[in-house]
């Protein structure tokens, strides 16, 4: 077997597996959204049972690696006697991972409205449900912008822990083209400059909209 | 049919997980304490230097923080063989987590370095300071002071992130446990008790820390640590 070289060809296997790295951002964003919506509105319910609850399910989630979530996931899902394919696994455990952090910040930024418009709010006889629909979620949801596109960078690089298990994204697809054409510094300095392609941008777009929105982050 | 678990299989295997558990914070300690000095050097530099050097740290720590730490490690463990630099999996740990950690510390302290304000700086200049003095009493210490907190925050994400080491066979907490998973087939259990490890391991990072916090900038500090924060857009997990 000859060995192949880096050329254009394995860089269009590499634009391939970016795909996946997107695919499984968008994932873990919508399956982390929906779940850390819920676990932001936890963190904020008037009963204290839900908020400790809640509460401690975030402090899990960010005192364990993320690598350690992908495992529990992959293996314990496999106990349950599901066959799974790595997608599914990964993408579980990205949802998982996000939740816990997307509830952190979400709550934040439901806290970062005054208290004065609750109070306000309450006055006008609104319900709690009310409450949130028209006034304390719209306000928030500016807030929330900035930070839940820097997440993103977090979680686009995060998915590259999932090569881990074998699911076949940038990181993993790089180690493949390594394996056929032993140039590891091309392979990973490219490899690097597509995840870099993706990230700086998000990461501008949050600094950008930082400053549209004269919010002023947390520190 | 009902899964039993089987946590007694894990007995035998006590030392396999000790000795990944001591790598785990021994690579930890070294890298906060390399990536906190040379993020505050770069900080430093930075602030001092408008010009290329600017521009250099910049550009760094902006590559560091929109790549995957998983490929930072590659570039570092299979990469610099390739340009006649051959290191153990351990050390290229090392330095890959140092990178990883100078580039956030130096944002966080560079954002602390500018939330100083001028006025502070005039001040130190009216009571005759020299140039050192300002940056030592009025600068740097204040700002540290002030983002000490994030910093720590930081510092307990390295640690947990330092399981991603395992990909190029550095032997801590992480590989130990897909050891003893590969010898005992008890994957559920064996990764349950590391994760566990790994949470008293972070929560005891930031006890540490919070001391050591109490020790160098005084009480306020130190409780400010403990109370864990949202993390902001600022600095996050380095993945």
């Amino acid at each position: 077997m000859t060995l192949r070289t880096f050329g254009l060809n394995e860089f269009g296997f590499l634009l391939q597996a970016l795909q996946w790295t997107v695919i499984l951002t968008i994932i873990a964003l919508i399956g982390g959204g929906l779940l850390g919506f819920g676990l932001a509105l936890a963190r904020t319910s008037q009963l204290r049972a839900i908020r400790v609850a809640a509460g401690t399910y975030i402090q899990v989630i960010q005192g364990i690696p993320v690598l350690m979530i992908l495992f529990l996931s992959y293996y314990g899902l496999s106990l349950a006697g599901l066959e799974l394919p790595p997608l599914v696994a990964a993408g579980a455990s990205m949802t998982i991972y996000a939740s816990g952090y997307l509830a952190e910040i979400w709550r934040g930024c439901i806290q970062a409205v005054p208290k004065q418009q609750w109070e306000a709010s309450e006055s006008l006889a609104m319900t709690r449900l009310q409450q949130y629909r028209y006034v304390i979620l719209p306000q928030a949801l500016r807030v929330s912008l900035p930070p839940t596109v820097g997440f993103a960078v977090q979680v686009v690089k995060n998915t590259s822990i999932t090569s881990i298990i074998g699911f076949v994204e940038l990181a993993r697809a790089g180690q493949l083209i390594n394996n056929a054409t032993f140039q590891p510094f091309r392979v990973f300095v490219a490899v690097a400059v597509l995840y870099f392609v993706v990230c700086y941008p998000l990461s501008q777009l949050s600094r950008l909209l930082e400053r549209r929105l004269h919010v002023g982050s947390s520190r | 049919m009902a899964y039993t678990f089987q946590f007694g299989a894990l007995a035998q295997y006590q030392h396999e997980l000790m000795s990944g558990i001591w790598l785990t914070i021994k690579l930890s300690v070294l890298s906060i304490l390399f990536g906190s000095l040379a993020g505050t050097l770069l900080a430093s530099v930075r602030s001092i230097n408008g010009g290329t050097v600017r521009f250099l740290v910049d550009a760094y720590v902006e590559i560091i923080r929109n790549t995957p730490f998983l490929i930072q490690l590659f570039i570092v463990y299979f990469g610099m063989p390739g340009l006649g630099i051959r290191v153990s999996a351990d050390t290229a740990a090392l330095i890959g987590m140092t990178i990883n950690l100078a580039a956030y510390s130096t944002e966080i302290i560079r954002a602390g370095i500018e939330a100083v304000h001028k006025s502070q700086i005039e001040a130190g200049e009216a009571l005759g300071f020299t140039r050192f003095q300002i940056y030592r009493h009025v600068i740097i210490v204040p700002a540290i002071t002030k983002v000490y907190p994030a910093l720590c925050s930081q510092f307990v994400l390295m640690m947990l992130a330092s399981s991603i080491c395992s990909a190029i066979s550095t032997h801590e907490l992480a590989a130990s446990a897909a050891f003893v998973e590969s010898q005992t087939y008890r994957s559920f259990e064996v990764y349950i008790v590391v994760t566990l490890i790994y949470l008293v391991l972070a929560l005891a990072l930031r006890a540490v820390l919070a001391l050591v916090g109490l020790w160098l900038f005084g009480r306020r500090v130190a409780r400010r640590t403990l109370a864990t924060k949202p993390v902001s857009a600022v600095s996050e997990v380095s993945a």
